[in-house]
């Protein structure tokens, strides 16, 4: 398959995958107010003399987005299930990376906006300074990652009994290298170092991007198979 | 134009399809009788490749874009408009929307309608209309009309008719010989994974078919 019509396949998915979000908005609005419960929680739960801001917020805002995206990807293929869509799709004599490409497009657009929603509300319960090019860069490269792996994970386990609980217990194994960078260069660049100290991790996360999503793309028409 | 060899697949211990042969000829239209749980939606699945038989091979001519497949779900987007979904269907076939087959299927009015707010007779004529976005040569039926209203069961007749004139081939499941006989060339009963029965139709009125597969199946 050219590359091109891997890529217009993957977009029609995408954005069909889009449309149906902003014409139900269930997920996007169960997400957001996870995210918002969840910092509002730790920013009035915590004793703010004993641990700074500078060292809290790091780690508060991963574990925000990380289990906000795994609510995300949880319904990335639900929707497929719906009616057999699923079935449509496989039936169609597009590419299956293309499938997996769409989904990813959508998943991605989809937790960006879930963290453009987080972003600012760290800011302003933990004080810190969130919108500089090399943490975005951070955010961006990680998101990237598990994303990746994740909506793999969400394809393999959809059909299951379990799957809500299954795909975490599959992924977080490989968010965990992802994540470590990730907290260490935020927690880095929150502290006001400047981004030659996190290049190592930006590098590390950026080849972790392009192996997953490769090998997600390989794998993909597999695990799709009855 | 579609040609299966020796298929096998079994689901744990049920044998969903026991070394099941046969082909199907341009203009040919094979309706599989057989009650519940003989296999008949295994088979369809394998033929469409959305399953791989554990032993044998079916192959279609022209691969997957040669096949409409229409079954008991409409494979459509609840929150999507009839236009919308369509239209999707449609870019993954590298078609145009087909303005033509809405009209001949009667959907002009609800096309801007969500599909959520259709009623089902309405949803299945969408959902024929899916199915049939790039013109397919070989059509897969899984109990096709299973809810359909009386102007979706004449549509889809219709078009069954038209399809198998162009010369075009059909395989339909279902285990209500009545509705599946009128359409029929070829009829085989399928019984426990197998094709008991496997014979052109030649004239036959759906009570006699009716009654040789009761023989068949009891």
């Amino acid at each position: 398959m050219r590359s091109p019509e891997l890529l217009r396949h993957a977009w029609a998915v995408a954005s069909k995958d889009l449309l149906v979000e902003l014409r139900s908005r269930t997920a996007i609005v169960s997400v957001a107010t996870f995210v918002v419960l969840v910092l509002m929680v730790f920013n009035f739960g915590r004793d703010q003399t004993a641990v700074s801001n500078v060292d809290l917020a790091p780690s508060i805002l991963w574990v925000t987005f990380t289990f906000a995206a795994i609510l995300a990807l949880n319904r990335a293929f639900q929707i497929e299930l719906e009616n057999q869509a699923l079935d449509g799709l496989l039936l169609a004599p597009i590419d299956r990376g293309s499938i997996y490409l769409g989904k990813l497009i959508a998943n991605l657009i989809f937790v960006a906006t879930i963290e453009v929603i987080g972003l600012p509300l760290i800011a302003l319960f933990f004080n810190v300074r969130v919108l500089v090019a090399p943490l975005v860069m951070v955010i961006a490269l990680a998101t990237v990652g598990f994303v990746a792996v994740g909506t793999l994970f969400s394809a393999m386990t959809v059909r299951t009994r379990f799957a809500e609980l299954l795909l975490p217990v599959l992924l977080l194994p490989f968010m965990i290298l992802p994540l470590r960078w990730a907290a260490l260069a935020t927690g880095l660049l929150l502290a006001g170092r400047p981004l030659s100290e996190v290049q190592g991790w930006l590098n590390m996360l950026a080849v972790y991007d392009v192996v997953f999503v490769v090998l997600a793309i390989l794998l993909f028409p597999a695990t799709v198979n009855e | 134009m579609l040609r299966a060899e020796g298929l096998n697949h079994r689901f744990g211990a049920i044998r969903a399809l026991d070394d099941v042969s046969f082909s199907v000829q341009p203009g040919q239209t094979l309706a599989v009788f057989g009650p519940n749980g003989a296999g008949k939606t295994t088979l369809l699945r394998v033929l469409a490749g959305l399953i791989q038989p554990q032993r044998g091979r079916a192959d279609v001519v022209g691969g997957r874009r040669a096949i409409g497949w229409i079954g008991h779900q409409p494979q459509l987007y609840a929150q999507l408009t009839v236009r919308e979904n369509l239209g999707f269907w449609a870019s993954l076939y590298d078609v145009a929307p087909p303005a033509e087959l809405i009209a001949r299927l009667g959907l002009e009015a609800h096309v801007d309608r969500p599909v959520r707010a259709l009623s089902r007779g309405l949803v299945q004529r969408v959902a024929i209309a899916r199915a049939l976005v790039h013109d397919p040569t070989v059509l897969l039926l899984d109990e096709p009309f299973t809810g359909l209203d009386r102007v979706a069961a004449e549509a889809l007749s219709r078009l069954l008719g038209r399809h198998a004139a162009a010369g075009r081939a059909s395989v339909l499941v279902t285990h209500n010989v009545e509705e599946g006989t009128g359409l029929a060339t070829d009829v085989a009963f399928m019984r426990a994974g197998r094709f008991v029965h496997f014979a052109p139709r030649a004239g036959r009125g759906a009570a006699q078919v009716a009654e040789e597969y009761r023989n068949a199946i009891a």
